[in-house]
């Protein structure tokens, strides 16, 4: 059906993105809509050897409600309880919130702290995307009209550390000002940030200095190193100087207690 | 004594309650608005685009208008729909209407409104210049005084002068139903069905600008999901437009604003500007006050004059002070016009005065609480405007309530120690101490001479008939409990009539905390009228009541037995308009709250921790509901000071979206723990004063004064939002 309607159509999940915009933008969108729901295959999650697989349907609440993604993928149940309140984590999925492609998708930035891929599945096959490279700009992504998100793959690395922190406008029903991802497993240190540039990104600067251990002595410090990996802008949510230096006091805060380097070090007067 | 059960609340809770938006009328059309899209200009064309066939749509503009193209309020310088020039974003210029509303919302984007841009003012704080004038010679809606003693020589000789300036921002009322209308010619009789506060308010408007009289315009309110104000003005104009189209396309015509329309084109709470210069003793009591108020009014002058008058009359706070003097500006920007909102201009000069009071307090080096605790008005004392206050009520005992119940002087020493062991959570503990006239200002209820009919039904029962509204603050319950009281009946015994302009005399407005101390007042007043129409005593009740309804329907089976009220000032209440000087307000109600807050230095968000509300409001006719009143007011008040942002573009909002306003969640607001005292007023029904405006006025200042006691940071506006505070603390 995606490929018939030439790449005008648009596909349904939870729906919790696209209503927000009913009925006045619906107007531009002058065609097909292709409700995914009846597609029960694509509900289900499943763990595998190697990965948990999140269908394209699969909502937060069922992450929410796997006691061993709680133990195994903590940062993933503490992402999906942020994400509005209990009405829109039953409807909204994973795939929608990756699709979406809004720069302050929580949920896209506890994927992507786990190294997660997402496959995308066509008439002509299927593509596999580390979510990470998956963007390409604001609302820009490697995700073709004619294609489906079928699956998110989350390997099961163990983390000595996980955790998502979000700073919303309010306690509950808040967009993110700034939410940030925070991993470390095998594979290095893994520092994901939403609302602060024009998608959900690494901050690579910050990992590779967490990775050297390069001393970071105050909160300026990381100011100085997120300046390279993020470009916060000002709107009606919040402020850039308030985005880039929230951000930098709350990593502070979160990694000062987890690593030696991080924070007033021992013998400095 | 027992709450009542709200009268309306199960129909309420099982969504059977029909608002306006659920009525379906035969053959109606539904009708839409083109607004201007820029914030003043001369409207040079007016363009209809060929993406619709015009021939299906009735389109109205200003020449459609039969009688004056004016919003009958205060003044008339609003117009129905602009005609040859704009003065806001959004100011409704061409209306359609069509059977669907779909294919109204593609007409409105066919619809170009050209218009020739001029200077507009969207700074109301800056001086217009000449080109910006629009109003009178200075852009100034009214200029108000109040003058008592002489406050220069007290402050030329006062051990401390403390200057400060406060600003509050605009508040959007959020309630739940946005405004909504029907309108529709019925046997000669146009009929107006829809969300309002004040009925006739709606019904004036449209006499003025349909040019009928009073036998040809009904108005009904229907059901209404709140108001706060927002359903004090706005709806005229809305009643105004429906019944424009459904005269011209000769059918019913519904308009329902959906939620961005509601945002982006209603009145909100008015900005406000207010510099403190105060005189104090060496003892810490207030020898002097020197106010200046500005507050922006938007485009039009609307209420914005009464608004700067309880503003500038609640400015001085609860505190005796022999030297006042208190300058008062209502100012035009180009913004949509700001209009009534809960508290009414007092919450605005009150949030100046009570961390003006805590500034003195650092200042001199005393307890905030002790400060105000040696200023309290007692009984004898006056107010600014030189009024006697002699109710009976202990203001320094509800002061003493409010932090005994939080544990005032306990946390301050609990925050001082947590403050200094926490890596970057911060504790504060802030007061405000306040008050609310109840009614209308100075003469306000003398000129509106407000009447209430009460019959004797055929089948014995009761029906009260005002003109005063639901609006989710307990009319109903409120009305039956006082009449069931006064005629010794069960309240399944009384009958509210629908607030229904052919049926109910003009109780007036449903404002100003006025309906239970006012109208609850003509409500026991026309019982006892009923009575005597009845020849009955006023010890005759019950059953005794019913019996002689019935005989009377038997003896006189074509009229009806009614008793009526008309308003009447309290003995002793005088008040001159022109000096500002008098009883500005027949009873005031008094109250201290209390805040804890906890921001964290990571995000520089705060958190109303914990919350304490003293007040004494009378006699409180239901608990429920009373405690319903001070919870929500608080909790308006939490996203008033620290989270309710209009973002302003071109004096339109910006983020006219309920996903970008940000108003408090459950999750937001701590538990308020609610205390009254109740010194019963003569004058008021069962001895009530107005409850439903005070809690708006205390919490803002009592949170901003614990930001300021946790941080040591002078932050004088609000909302005082996280990126606001991060400002203050990282630069000062
Ligand atoms: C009140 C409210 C609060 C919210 N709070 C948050 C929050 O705190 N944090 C947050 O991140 N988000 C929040 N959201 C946004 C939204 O809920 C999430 O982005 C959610 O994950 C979207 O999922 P959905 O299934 O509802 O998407 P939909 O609305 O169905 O779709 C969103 C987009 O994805 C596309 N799409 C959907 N499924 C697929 C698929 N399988 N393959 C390809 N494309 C697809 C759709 O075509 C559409 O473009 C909130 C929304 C609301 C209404």
């Amino acid at each position: 059906m995606l490929s018939e309607a030439g790449g005008q159509a648009t596909l349904l999940g939870g729906t919790t993105d696209l209503f927000v915009h009913w009925p006045e933008r619906m107007l531009d969108a002058d065609g097909v809509f292709i409700d995914l729901s009846g597609v029960g295959a694509l509900r289900a999650h499943r763990w595998e050897d190697e990965a948990l697989v999140l269908g394209g349907l699969t909502t937060f609440w069922d992450i929410i409600q796997d006691e061993r993604a709680d133990r195994e993928m903590p940062v993933l149940v503490q992402a999906a309880r942020t994400v509005g309140a209990v009405q829109i984590q039953t409807r909204g999925t994973w795939a929608g919130n990756i699709a979406n492609a809004s720069p302050a998708a929580d949920g896209v930035a506890a994927l992507m702290v786990r190294d997660a891929v997402v496959e995308l599945t066509s008439c002509d096959g299927i593509e596999t995307i580390r979510l990470d490279e998956f963007y390409l700009g604001y609302k820009q992504m490697r995700l073709r009209r004619d294609q489906i998100i079928t699956s998110i793959r989350v390997p099961r690395q163990s983390c000595s550390v996980e955790r998502f922190i979000k700073v919303g406008t309010r306690q509950a029903q808040a967009i993110s000002k700034i939410g940030v991802a925070i991993a470390q497993s095998q594979a290095g240190w893994r520092i994901v940030a939403n609302s602060v540039a024009p998608a959900v990104c690494r901050c690579r600067t910050v990992e590779r200095a967490l990775d050297d251990r390069v001393p970071l002595p105050h909160v300026d410090a990381l100011v100085e190193l997120l300046g390279s990996d993020v470009s916060p802008i000002d709107d009606i949510r919040s402020t850039a100087a308030y985005r880039r230096g929230v951000l930098a006091r709350v990593l502070y805060h979160e990694l000062a207690p987890l690593c030696e380097w991080v924070g007033p070090q021992r013998g400095a007067s | 004594m027992r709450s009542s059960r709200r009268r309306e609340g199960i129909s309420k809770l099982t969504g059977q309650e029909r608002y306006v938006d659920d009525l379906t009328v035969e053959g109606c059309w539904w009708g839409m608005t083109a607004r201007s899209p820029v914030a003043r200009g001369r409207i040079r064309e007016i363009r209809f685009g060929r993406g619709v066939d015009w021939s299906e749509f009735v389109v109205v503009d200003h020449r459609d208008i039969p009688g004056a193209n004016q919003v009958r309020l205060i003044e008339l310088d609003q117009p129905v729909l602009a005609s040859d020039r704009v003065r806001h974003v959004h100011e409704p210029v061409v209306l359609v209407a069509h059977r669907s509303r779909q294919m109204c919302r593609r007409a409105i984007r066919e619809i170009e409104i050209v218009v020739d841009p001029e200077p507009a003012v969207l700074d109301y704080r800056i001086k217009p210049t000449p080109e910006q004038i629009q109003y009178g010679p200075d852009n100034v809606f009214k200029h108000l005084r109040i003058e008592k003693g002489d406050v220069d020589r007290a402050l030329a000789s006062a051990a401390h002068v403390i200057e400060g300036v406060y600003e509050t921002g605009a508040q959007e009322h959020v309630y739940l139903e946005p405004q909504g209308m029907i309108a529709g010619e019925e046997d000669g009789v146009l009929v107006v069905r829809g969300s309002m506060q004040c009925p006739y308010y709606v019904l004036n408007a449209l006499m003025h600008a349909l040019g009928r009289d009073e036998s040809h315009v009904r108005v009904v309110q229907t059901p209404t999901g709140g108001g706060f104000g927002g359903k004090e003005d706005f709806p005229s104009n809305l009643a105004v437009h429906a019944a424009l189209l459904a005269l011209k396309s000769g059918r019913p015509i519904k308009m329902i604003y959906d939620r961005s329309e509601d945002m982006g084109s209603t009145t909100k709470r008015h900005p406000s500007l207010v510099r403190h210069r105060s005189g104090v003793d060496s003892q810490g009591r207030l020898v002097a006050q020197d106010i200046e108020m500005t507050i922006d009014g938007g485009a039009y002058v609307t209420l914005s004059p009464v608004v700067l008058s309880r503003g500038i009359i609640h400015a001085a706070g609860p505190y005796a002070c022999e030297n006042v003097r208190i300058v008062g500006r209502a100012v035009l920007s180009n913004s949509v016009p700001f209009g009534a909102f809960r508290g009414f201009g007092a919450p605005q000069s009150q949030f100046a005065n009570e961390r003006h009071m805590d500034r003195i307090a650092r200042t001199i080096g005393m307890d905030p609480a002790e400060l105000r605790r040696r200023n309290l008005i007692r009984d004898g004392q006056t107010t600014s405007t030189g009024q006697v206050i002699s109710d009976g009520t202990d203001r320094v005992e509800v002061l003493e309530r409010a932090l005994c119940r939080s544990g005032y002087a306990q946390k301050k020493e609990e925050c001082v120690s947590f403050n200094a062991a926490h890596p970057y959570l911060r504790r504060g503990v802030g007061l405000a101490a306040f008050y609310h006239g109840s009614g209308f200002t100075g003469s306000g209820e003398v000129y509106l001479s407000s009447c209430v009919d009460v019959a004797g039904l055929e089948d014995g029962r009761i029906e009260i008939r005002t003109a005063n509204t639901e609006i989710g603050q307990g009319t109903l319950t409120i009305f039956a409990t006082i009449a069931a009281e006064r005629l010794g009946l069960d309240e399944s015994q009384i009958v509210i009539a629908e607030p229904d302009t052919a049926r109910v005399p003009n109780s007036g407005p449903t404002v100003a905390s006025r309906t239970a101390m006012v109208v609850g007042r003509l409500i026991e007043r026309a019982c006892d009228d009923l009575r005597r129409t009845l020849g009955l005593s006023e010890a005759d009740t019950g059953q005794r009541l019913r019996d002689a309804i019935m005989k009377w329907w038997a003896e006189h089976p074509d009229t009806e037995p009614v008793g009526h009220a008309r308003y009447e000032s309290p003995p002793g209440v005088l008040w001159d308009d022109q000096t500002y000087r008098g009883d500005a307000y027949a009873a005031f109600a008094w109250a201290t709250h209390v805040a804890e807050v906890e921001v964290d230095l990571r995000t520089f968000a705060t958190r109303v921790v914990g919350f304490w509300a003293v007040q004494e409001v009378g006699r409180v006719i239901n608990q429920t509901l009373a405690r319903g009143q001070i919870q929500g007011g608080v909790v308006q008040a939490i996203g008033w000071a620290l989270m309710e942002d209009c973002v302003w573009d071109d004096g339109a909002m910006a983020n006219a979206q309920l996903t970008n306003y940000i108003i408090p969640t459950a999750c937001d607001v701590p538990s308020i723990d609610v205390e009254f005292l109740e010194n019963p007023y003569p004058h008021g029904a069962m001895g009530a004063k107005g409850i439903g405006e005070l809690p708006m006025d205390g919490p803002a200042p009592a949170i901003v004064n614990a930001v300021v006691d946790a941080l040591g940071v002078e932050a004088s506006a609000i909302p005082l939002t996280p990126e606001r505070l991060m400002e203050l603390v990282t630069h000062g």
